[in-house]
C-alpha cells in the first residue's frame, strides 16, 4: 500500500481521509458491501411492507430480527454445535443444518411478528388511535422485547458458532470472494424474487397491494383487511428470519439482545433510500447502503461506519424523502 | 379529579401563584424533612434521588414542548441533554483541550444557546418531513451525537471529563452549598429552575407561539391553510425544547462533576419518552409527575435496572391502548383573552372540558362533545382563538 501513502490525509489521529485505502479496497468493499446490503435489504422489506399497508414505521421489526438471530443460534446449539469449535462435517450436512436453522428462524420470526401485531397494534387500530400512538407503541414494544431477551439471555453476546468458515473461492479484480458471500448474496436475491413475485403476482399479494392503495375500497371489494395485515407482518417476519440466519453466518458473535437496533435503523435507512413502500426500492437501497457504508469505513476509519449510515439517512430525507425509486407499494406494477 | 381541576381553573392567575408558593416550599423542604415512607433511604441518598427526579422533570418539561405541545415525536432528545453536558465539560473541565475554566453561571447560557442552535440545525432539514420520518431522523441524530462522543478524540470517549464547574457559595457553617456528595443545594437549584422554566413555558403556551403549536399538533394542514407558518413554529418548538434539554444537561454535569459517553444512549431517550407519555403529553403537571415516577420508583423500590426498562417499555404499550392521554390528560384551555371573556360571561371555570374528555375524543382532537352542558350552544372555545 506504499503507493497510496501520499493520498492519505491525516487531519486528526481519530479520523482519516484515506483515499488510497478506498481505491485499494474498492472491489473487496463492493463485494463485502453487497453481502451486508443483502441482509439490510431483507430486513428493509419488512419495514417497507408494513409501511406500505399501515403507514406505520414498525420500530419493533428490528427486535423481530433479533428474535430470529436467537432462534438461529439456539437451533445451532440444539443441533450439537458448540461455541468456538470448528465443525468437521461433510458439506451436505452443513447445508442441511443451515436450511434447518433458517426454517426455524423464519417460523419463529414470522410468528413473533404476527404476535406483535396482535398484542400491540391491533387494539390500537380497533380504537382508531392517532398515528403518534402507533409509533409510541412500536417503540415500547421494541424496548420491551429487547429487555425480555436481555433478562433471558443476559447482556453479553452469545458464543460464536461458525458452520461455514469463509474461504475465498475466486477473485474479481484482485478482490477475493468467499463462499459465504456468494451464498448470502445469491440466497438473498432468491428470497427477494420470491417475495417480489408473491406481492406482485399472487392472489394474497394482490390483497396486500389493494389494502395499501385504498383500505376502504379494498374492504368493499371483499378483501379481508385484518387478514392482509396479518399476512404482511408474517411475510416481513419470515424475511427477517432469513436475514437473521445470514447475519449470524457473517457475524457469528452477533447474537446479543441489542444487536437489532443498529441493523434496524440501517435497514430502515435502506427502505427510505430506495423509496419506502417499494419492494424493489428496498433491495436497491439495501445494496447501496451496504456498499457506501463499506466505502465510508475505508475512507474515514472503522469507528465511522455507523456515522456514515446515519448521515446518509439524514441526507436522503433532506434531499429526496421519497427515495430513489419513489414510494408506495400500491403503485408498484400489477 | 375533575372537581379539583375545575376549582383550580376558576382561580385568577395571581391566586394560582399564591397557592403554588406553599407547594414549592414543601417541595424544597422535602429532602430536609426526609419523611419516612416517601424517603428512598437506605437504598439511595434521598436528596440525590430527588435531584435526579428534578433533572428528569426538567427534561420532561423540555421534551413536552416538542411532543406534547407541537406534536413532534423526538426520539433523539438525549442528544440535546448530551450537548448541554458536554458544553459544560468542555468549557470548565481541566481535561478539556479548550483550556478555559468558566464558572457555571457563564456556562449555562452558552450551553443553552449551543443546544438551541443544534436544535435549529437538526430541525431545519428534518421538520419538513412527515411525522414518522421525523422520529427516525431524530433517533439517528441522537445516535450521531453519541457516536461523536465515542469517536472524536477531544471529547475523550469513555475517559470523560473530571471536575466540571459547579455553582459557588457556602452554607453559614462553611460547607459548600453545591457539592458532589450532598445534593441538597443542587436539588433546591433544580426546583427553582423548574419553577422559572414553568413560568416561561406557561406564558409561551398562552402566547401566539403556544396557540400555533396546538394548531400544528391538532391538524398541521388545517393550521397551514389558516395562515399559521407551521414550519417556523415547529423549529421554534425544537429550539426551545433543545435549550431546556441543554439546561438540564449542564445541571446534571455540574452535580455529577463528571461527563463521559456512557449515559446518552437510545435507552435513555426512550425513558424520557416514557416519562412524557406516562404523565400526559401536553400537560406540564402531568409530565412532571411522569418524570418523577420514572425516576423515583426505581430508586424507592430498588428495582433491578433491567426490569425498570422492561416495565417502562410495557407501560408504553399498555398506556397507548388503554389511556393514550397519560395519567393526567391534556386539558383544553381557553387561552389569553378568551379566559377573561369566559370568566366575565360565566363567572367561573376556564376548562373547556372539566370531565367528559374521553381518551379517543381527546386523541383525535375531537372536542365537539366536551363543552360543559350548562353552556351548550355558547361554545366558549370560539373566544379563545
Amino acid at each position: 500500500m506504499a503507493h497510496a501513502a501520499p493520498l492519505v490525509v491525516h487531519a486528526e489521529p481519530w479520523i482519516n481521509f484515506d483515499v488510497g485505502l478506498l481505491a485499494d479496497r474498492f472491489w473487496a468493499n463492493t463485494i463485502n458491501g453487497l453481502a451486508y446490503g443483502s441482509v439490510y435489504a431483507l430486513i428493509a422489506l419488512g419495514y417497507t411492507l408494513v409501511y406500505g399497508v399501515l403507514q406505520l414505521i414498525n420500530f419493533a421489526h428490528s427486535e423481530i430480527f433479533v428474535i430470529g438471530v436467537f432462534a438461529t443460534y439456539l437451533t445451532f446449539i440444539s443441533l450439537g454445535f458448540e461455541p468456538g469449535a470448528i465443525p468437521n462435517l461433510p458439506i451436505a450436512a452443513i447445508i442441511l443444518d443451515l436450511i434447518l436453522a433458517g426454517l426455524v428462524a423464519m417460523t419463529v420470526s414470522g410468528l413473533a411478528a404476527v404476535g406483535l401485531e396482535r398484542v400491540a397494534y391491533r387494539p390500537l387500530r380497533r380504537r382508531n388511535a392517532p398515528r403518534l400512538a402507533f409509533l409510541i407503541t412500536a417503540i415500547g414494544a421494541s424496548f420491551a422485547i429487547q429487555q425480555v431477551i436481555r433478562i433471558w439471555r443476559g447482556s453479553n453476546p452469545e458464543g460464536t458458532i461458525r458452520l461455514l468458515p469463509p474461504q475465498p473461492v475466486f477473485t474479481i479484480f484482485g478482490a477475493p470472494i468467499t463462499n459465504l458471500q456468494i451464498v448470502i448474496i445469491l440466497a438473498s436475491l432468491a428470497m427477494f424474487v420470491v417475495a417480489d413475485q408473491f406481492v406482485n403476482r399472487s392472489r394474497l399479494g394482490r390483497g396486500i397491494r389493494a389494502v395499501a392503495q385504498d383500505p376502504a375500497t379494498a374492504t368493499l371489494m371483499g378483501v379481508n383487511r385484518e387478514r392482509v395485515i396479518m399476512i404482511t407482518f408474517a411475510v416481513g417476519g419470515i424475511l427477517a428470519g432469513v436475514a437473521a440466519l445470514f447475519y449470524l453466518m457473517t457475524i457469528p458473535q452477533g447474537a446479543v439482545y441489542n444487536g437489532g437496533f443498529l441493523l434496524g435503523i440501517k435497514a430502515f435507512t435502506a427502505a427510505v433510500l430506495g423509496g419506502i413502500g417499494n419492494l424493489r426500492g428496498a433491495l436497491l437501497g439495501g445494496l447501496i447502503l451496504g456498499v457506501v457504508e463499506n466505502y465510508g469505513q475505508s475512507l474515514f476509519g472503522g469507528d465511522w461506519r455507523d456515522v456514515v449510515a446515519f448521515v446518509l439517512l439524514v441526507l436522503i430525507l433532506m434531499f429526496r424523502p421519497t427515495g430513489i425509486l419513489g414510494e408506495s407499494l400500491a403503485r408498484s406494477r400489477a | 379529579m375533575a372537581g379539583v381541576s375545575h376549582w383550580w381553573n376558576s382561580k385568577s392567575r395571581p391566586a394560582q401563584w399564591g397557592y403554588m408558593v406553599p407547594v414549592v416550599i414543601f417541595l424544597l423542604a422535602l429532602p430536609v424533612l426526609n419523611p419516612p415512607i416517601i424517603t428512598t433511604e437506605p437504598y439511595t441518598d434521598f436528596p440525590i434521588a430527588l435531584f435526579n427526579a428534578a433533572v428528569f422533570a426538567l427534561i420532561a418539561i423540555g421534551l413536552n414542548v416538542v411532543i406534547g405541545q407541537a406534536g413532534l415525536l423526538d426520539l433523539g432528545y438525549v442528544g440535546f441533554f448530551a450537548i448541554g453536558a458536554y458544553t459544560a465539560a468542555l468549557l470548565s473541565s481541566p481535561d478539556s483541550e479548550l483550556g478555559v475554566r468558566y464558572p457555571w453561571l457563564v456556562i449555562v447560557p452558552i450551553a443553552m444557546v449551543v443546544t438551541m442552535i443544534s436544535g435549529v440545525i437538526l430541525g431545519t432539514p428534518t421538520l419538513r418531513l412527515r411525522g414518522d420520518y421525523l422520529a427516525i431522523v431524530t433517533l439517528g441524530f441522537g445516535e450521531i451525537v453519541r457516536l461523536l462522543a465515542d469517536n472524536v478524540d477531544p471529547l475523550r470517549g469513555n475517559r470523560g471529563f473530571q471536575n466540571i464547574a459547579r455553582p459557588g457559595g457556602d452554607f453559614p457553617d462553611g460547607t459548600p452549598i453545591f457539592s458532589q456528595t450532598d445534593a441538597l443545594g443542587f436539588y433546591w437549584l433544580a426546583v427553582m429552575i423548574i419553577v422559572i422554566v414553568l413560568l416561561f413555558m406557561g406564558n409561551l403556551e398562552r402566547s401566539r407561539v403556544g396557540r400555533a403549536w396546538i394548531a400544528v399538533r391538532e391538524d398541521e394542514d388545517a393550521a397551514e391553510l389558516s395562515g399559521v407558518p407551521t414550519y417556523r413554529f415547529k423549529i421554534w418548538a425544537f429550539a426551545i425544547g433543545a435549550a431546556v434539554g441543554g439546561l438540564s444537561g449542564t445541571l446534571f454535569a455540574a452535580q455529577v462533576g463528571y461527563v463521559n459517553n456512557q449515559r446518552f444512549d437510545i435507552t435513555t431517550s426512550t425513558l424520557y419518552l416514557a416519562a412524557v407519555v406516562l404523565g400526559g403529553q401536553g400537560n406540564k403537571v402531568g409530565v412532571i409527575l411522569g418524570a418523577f415516577l420514572v425516576s423515583y420508583i426505581p430508586d424507592r423500590f430498588q428495582f433491578e435496572p433491567t426490569y425498570r426498562f422492561l416495565i417502562f417499555g410495557v407501560a408504553l404499550i399498555v398506556l397507548m391502548i388503554f389511556r393514550p392521554q397519560g395519567l393526567l390528560g391534556m386539558r383544553q384551555h381557553l387561552l389569553a383573552n378568551g379566559r377573561q371573556a369566559y370568566q366575565k360571561l360565566f363567572g367561573a371555570g376556564t376548562a373547556v372540558a372539566p370531565s367528559g374528555l374521553t381518551a379517543s375524543s381527546k386523541a383525535r382532537g375531537d372536542l365537539s362533545e366536551t363543552v360543559p352542558d350548562d353552556h351548550a350552544g355558547t361554545s366558549p372555545r370560539g373566544g379563545g382563538e
